[in-house]
């Protein structure tokens, strides 16, 4: 069990998203900066999906009630341990009874805590993740608030773990100035090819409307060769809508299904994390790319949680694979491992 | 035939569209389309989303490359042509129970006077006929319905209410429809329902999908709160009915 002793700004428990029902108007959710929160379930030694805590600007403090290993990644939120400071992107060992708190985000804007075995609160439609507006998932469908507790997930007998820190290289660097690549479409034809231009050579800053359901963003205005309104179809996740008054509006997690607004462009998923951990008043460049290079980075992105895997795994005992026996020696507590060796 | 036109929308994404106009021909072929790629399909095609007049899909690029999937997308959208009329006949027809006007439907006596008809006849027109739903979206369970008779259209409010309550029953110039959730908005509200389009404690959460018809049935007070009841326990089935023969 897990207690939110502070909630912090906005906490929520998020997953890779709620895939299949977009046809009935539901939203998909999930984790905002996927990187970060596939690196945490990583670290952790969980498996592909298991749900996780996102925090939004301002962190949670929680309480442990019983011993875990859990993991820290994306935005620096300065996480103290009982008051001591713990690396970010990193695992760690926490005994029951510890506090894990988290302050406001020196860098980045989103911070993800993965504990193993998961957080365990009722899959809504196959799962976890919270959709706000729409009262679904997570812990009754909103954000956590101080005095919940909330359930860890059983870890399977072959979930490997143990402290250690994310390599340097493989820590992504934030900035407050941001190139994301988009791929133009599907309704390029809607505006000249000077909006064209000007939207992929301008600068655009983060405006204060800019939360888990989009990005608006302020600068040049885009100019449309036609009406700026179509017959509402979907929208995708990074789909960039120009209503009629010019300014670019990226659609992130819990973007609405459909939309009535011709779309430049969409932000290829493998930058969406980079957005994600933008904070209002950042700015922005879109640059141009085509088919191959999203698709290129889309298997990089994939070929490295691979990689952190093996890492991760390297040098690490299943944690549920052995015995476990406390004992005292001498009046002092010790935790022994007993595993076969073949 | 109109051309279809086929788009990409970022890496996952790519959009066929049949159309620009809201037409029940081009949306019966989305869905048409729609059901041809979930059968043709497996792991590779993630999600599709159908539309009044395209369709988005939703696919995994290492598992298929985009031209592949754009060839055969092609052809199943081709396949799916007009003149199949008939197999839209036999489409499940979904009663919506509606307490109209009272508190329920304030706007209930504007619709009428504003059409020159009493109450008793805006209720009889809006009930007469089945409406497409064409597609879902803005919320979950959103309905867009097409169909609405002209005789009842009344324009939207010129001071958008802040709070709509859920299951309100409204109309909007030539649309009907209703909210599955609280939200806010312009629409004539002519009555409320009590069933929820989606329901997460119910083993089928969506009580339609796009493609479906919908019905709206005149009920009392009294059978409003019984159903209330139900639907809270999660025990409400809604009665239905099959399409004759077109619309």
């Amino acid at each position: 069990m897990i207690t939110i002793v502070k909630p912090g700004l906005l906490t929520t428990i998020q997953d890779e998203g709620r895939w299949g029902y977009q046809a009935y108007g539901m939203p998909v959710s999930g984790a905002m900066d996927r990187y970060a929160y596939r690196t945490a379930n990583i670290l952790a030694g969980n498996a592909a999906g298991a749900a996780a805590f996102e925090m939004t600007m301002l962190g949670a403090t929680y309480r442990f009630e019983t011993e875990a290993l859990i993991a820290i990644c994306g935005a620096d939120m300065q996480a103290t341990l009982n008051g001591e400071p713990v690396s970010n992107w990193s695992a760690l060992s926490v005994q029951a009874g510890s506090e894990l708190s988290f302050q406001f985000a020196a860098q980045g804007c989103r911070a993800y805590l993965a504990v193993q075995g998961g957080v365990d609160v009722p899959p809504v439609l196959g799962s976890r993740a919270t959709y706000t507006r729409g009262q679904v998932g997570g812990k009754d469908g909103r954000a956590l608030k101080a005095g919940d507790v909330i359930a860890r997930g059983q870890a399977s007998a072959h979930a490997f773990c143990q402290p250690k820190c994310l390599p340097a290289e493989w820590i992504p660097a934030l900035g407050d100035q941001i190139a994301i690549r988009v791929l133009a479409g599907p309704q390029g034809d809607y505006f000249t090819e000077g909006g064209m231009e000007t939207f992929f050579s301008s600068q655009y800053v983060i405006s204060d409307e800019a939360d888990r359901m989009g990005y608006r963003m302020d600068g040049a205005k885009i100019e449309h060769s036609k009406k700026p309104d179509i017959v509402s179809d979907a929208l995708c996740l990074g789909a960039i809508q120009v209503p009629g008054h010019g300014m670019p509006i990226v659609m992130m997690a819990d973007r609405q299904t459909t939309g009535g607004y011709a779309k430049i462009g969409t932000v290829i998923g493998p930058d969406l994390w980079k957005l994600a951990q933008a904070k209002p008043g950042d700015t922005v460049r879109f640059i141009r790319c085509t088919d191959e290079e999203a698709v290129e980075a889309l298997r990089a992105e994939n070929s490295r949680y691979e990689q952190l895997a093996a890492w991760a795994a390297a040098g690490s005992q299943p944690s549920g694979g052995g015995k476990r026996y406390q004992m005292k020696i001498n009046g002092v507590s010790y935790k022994i491992t007993v595993e076969a060796i073949n | 035939m109109e051309k279809v036109k086929i788009l990409a929308a970022g890496e996952q994404g790519l959009v066929i569209e049949f159309g620009e106009a809201i037409d029940f021909e081009i949306n019966a072929r989305v869905h048409r389309t729609a059901r041809l790629i979930k059968s043709k399909f497996g792991e590779e095609v993630i999600e599709v989303v159908p539309t009044y007049r395209s369709l988005m899909v939703y696919f995994d690029p290492l598992r298929i490359q985009r031209a592949e999937l754009v060839q055969n997308i092609k052809g199943l959208a081709l396949a799916a042509t007009a003149g199949d009329e008939k197999k839209d006949a036999g489409k499940v027809v979904i009663d919506i129970p509606v307490f109209y006007g009272g508190e329920l439907g304030p706007d209930l006596s504007f619709v009428a006077s504003h059409n020159g008809l009493t109450e008793e006849e805006v209720i009889a027109i809006h009930t007469a006929t089945p409406y497409l739903v064409y597609m879902i979206g803005f919320t979950p369970g959103f309905p867009y319905l097409g169909g609405m008779s002209e005789k009842i259209a009344t324009p939207r409010l010129a001071q958008p209410r802040t709070k709509i309550p859920a299951g309100s029953v409204g109309i909007a110039g030539s649309q009907t429809g209703f909210y599955p959730i609280e939200s806010p908005g312009g629409w004539q509200l002519i009555g409320r329902t009590p069933v929820k389009a989606f329901n997460a404690c119910s083993q089928s959460p969506f009580l339609f999908e796009a493609g479906d018809y919908l019905r709206f049935v005149s009920v009392s007070q009294a059978e409003y709160d019984k159903i209330a009841a139900q639907v809270e326990a999660g025990e409400y089935k809604p009665a239905t009915s099959v399409l004759g023969g077109g619309v």
